[in-house]
């Protein structure tokens, strides 16, 4: 297929709706409402449905009544939206309903701002929501690996019968670049035989449900659960990394903040350092063990983000103390300049800091 | 021998939880009547969120969903819009649906959402031990309104069935009790009516049913069944408020 020229919360639009998702249930926030306003005018064409909810805690209760329905389905929202869908978010993993949940974060707390920012990698990656449960969270780059994602991450939902995430920003939603919608390599995705579409006097009624009143149930419920995780984190991290191996200093950094770094990194290069990168392409699993790679003298990680420091974390995990770990973000919709990146890099290397 | 009462198919064969006495039980068995009865129950799909009958899941012979508190109408709605061609319900609770999931209850009555509710109205949150609902009466003991609840603190008590016979997507409202043979039999009337508004697509239908809670009002069940009748039913009148004719 050709290539199209396309704005990023369009292309996530098509992206879906290629996948089969014929279902978006939403409420306008921005940097988002092109995505619902593109689900309004396309989806009727193919057959699908567009509803804008009375509020995000509405629009992610249909998305549970229409994925334990058994259809693809998805949402989209930006970050204090988000907030709200956290308890429906919940109720998903815990009934293990698959769909895909758009994150195109703004900057906060509270309502913050309109600007792009990555504020909401701990609420993606630690929860968010009530309970042991874990998101599939996509952070692309660019807007083609964007389309990708989410035409996989629909079936890596149906696969492990969980909601999956794509954390952008506002940069990548407002962005216009050339894509192709390409066919992901296939996987086998089990039967959907536990969804209510009525017994049609033929089975026993299917449940869709997360309580489990006695505390053993609970307990082998979250075992299951857990295995399950074990499971994604062994089959389904993605990673990129560049250089890591002979570098005197790796950047950390995702989505948008990595194209960034990757300026920074070739103009340092230019001037003879040595600087490799680790981009985390899925967020949870994270990719820990590429850390390992990383050449034994390396001076220091450096970890760059559209926040306060929330990623850097994971790093510190990843890294377990063999080395310096520094951070360099900015906030509140601001973003960092190859150039903050550069000076970053060169007092790592000069041992400054 | 001629049987002249069975337990509905519209059940399933297990005891349930529900306390001696407490009416949810006979709500159950009409929900289930009807759906057997209008021949739906093998495309009927099920929402109960928490709130006593948040087992109704293992009750009602059909397919469920379990949901968050107050969201059955939102969750229902997803249901109905992928399966536009089955019958979808939603039975809650007066702090499910008058008070956390006021939202979510106005908007599928206002898009005229093809979902029938069952509104169990008892006056008092049942499941988490007797506080105060938006449904308790002025001066109803409850315990988060340990002296009676008072008018001049947190307002009446709000009439669910009047406020969304005001909506046009509302097509179907009716309020009934099930206290005597007699209202349990109009109930189920009413009932039927609600779920063949929907079957007809015509709209939204509710039907609210005054109900007892004994062990969190602190009576025995006859005495419920009299507070009911004394107390509730002169503040919540029963009738029918809204037929589709008389939508139009
Ligand atoms: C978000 C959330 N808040 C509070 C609760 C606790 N809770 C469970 S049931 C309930 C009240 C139920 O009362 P009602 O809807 O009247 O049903 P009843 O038990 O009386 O039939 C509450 C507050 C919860 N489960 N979830
Ligand atoms: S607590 Fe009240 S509403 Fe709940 S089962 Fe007991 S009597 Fe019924
Ligand atoms: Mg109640």
């Amino acid at each position: 297929m050709a290539k199209v020229l396309m704005k990023g919360n369009e292309a996530i639009g098509a992206a879906a709706i290629q996948a089969g998702c014929r279902y978006f249930f939403g409420y306008p926030i921005t940097p988002q409402s092109e995505l619902p306003e593109y689900m309004a005018r396309e989806l009727p064409k193919v057959g699908g449905v567009f509803l804008q909810a009375e509020s995000e805690i509405a629009a992610i209760n249909m998305v549970y009544g229409a994925a334990g329905a058994g259809a693809r389905v998805m949402t989209s929202s930006s970050s204090p939206g988000i907030s709200l869908k956290q308890e429906g978010i919940s109720y998903l993993a815990g009934a293990e309903l698959p769909c895909l949940i758009v994150n195109i974060m703004r900057g906060g707390p509270g309502l913050g701002s309109i600007q792009p920012s990555q504020t909401d990698y701990f609420q993606a990656t630690r929860g968010g929501g009530n309970g042991d449960y874990r998101l599939v969270v996509y952070a692309p780059a660019n807007i083609q690996e964007m389309v990708d994602l989410i035409i996989e991450g629909f079936d890596v939902a149906d696969q492990y019968r969980n909601p999956v995430m794509i954390l952008g920003d506002g940069m990548i939603g407002q962005m216009m670049e050339p894509v192709e919608f390409k066919t992901p390599k296939k996987r086998e995705l089990p039967e959907k035989d536990w969804a209510t579409t009525g017994t049609g006097g033929k089975r026993k009624p299917n449940i869709i449900n997360s309580l489990y009143i006695a505390p053993e149930d609970l307990e082998a419920h979250n075992i299951r659960l857990q295995a399950k995780y074990q499971k994604i984190r062994e089959k389904e991290v993605k990673v990129e990394s560049y250089k890591i191996e002979d570098a005197d200093v790796v950047i950390s950094a995702y989505g948008t903040t990595s194209r960034i770094a990757k300026t920074a990194i070739a103009k340092l290069e230019k001037e003879g350092y040595k600087v490799g990168l680790i981009r985390p392409i899925t967020l949870w699993p994270y990719p820990y063990d590429e850390f390992k790679k990383i050449n034994p003298n390396c001076k220091g990680i450096l970890t760059v983000e559209m926040n306060a420091g929330q990623m850097v974390d994971d790093v510190k995990i990843a890294v377990e103390g063999k080395f310096p770990v520094h951070f360099y973000g900015r906030m509140g919709g601001m973003v960092p300049t190859p150039e903050a990146i550069i000076e970053k890099v060169k007092k790592i290397c000069g041992g400054e800091i | 021998m001629t049987i002249v009462f069975e337990r509905t198919r519209g059940l399933t064969d297990v005891e349930t939880h529900y306390c001696p006495g407490c009416t949810h039980g006979i709500i159950h068995r009409l929900v289930g009547e009807a759906m057997v009865e209008l021949g739906v129950l093998e495309k009927a799909i099920g929402v109960a969120p928490v709130g006593c009958s948040v087992f109704a899941y293992n009750y009602f012979n059909c397919d469920m969903h379990e949901a968050a508190h107050g969201r059955a109408p939102a969750v229902a709605t997803g249901i109905k819009r992928v399966h536009p061609d089955k019958f979808v319900f939603t039975y809650q609770g007066d702090g499910d649906l008058a008070s956390i999931g006021m939202a979510e209850i106005v908007h599928a009555a206002h898009r005229g959402e093809r979902i029938s509710t069952i509104f169990v109205n008892n006056a008092i949150y049942g499941m988490t031990g007797g506080q105060m609902a938006p449904t308790t009466l002025v001066g109803q003991k409850a315990t988060t309104a340990p002296g009676g609840r008072s008018e001049e603190h947190c307002g009446r008590p709000i009439r669910i069935s009047e406020m969304l016979a005001t909506i046009h997507g509302a097509k179907f409202v009716e309020r009934v009790a099930v206290n005597t043979p007699a209202n349990i039999r109009k109930a189920k009337k009413a009932i039927i009516e609600c779920f063949k508004v929907q079957l007809e697509g015509k709209g939204f239908g509710i039907v609210e049913v005054l109900s007892t809670c004994p062990t969190n009002w602190g009576m025995t069940a006859p005495e419920a069944m009299k507070w009911l009748e004394d107390n509730m039913i002169p503040y919540y009148p029963l009738g029918n408020l809204k037929r589709p004719e008389e939508a139009e």
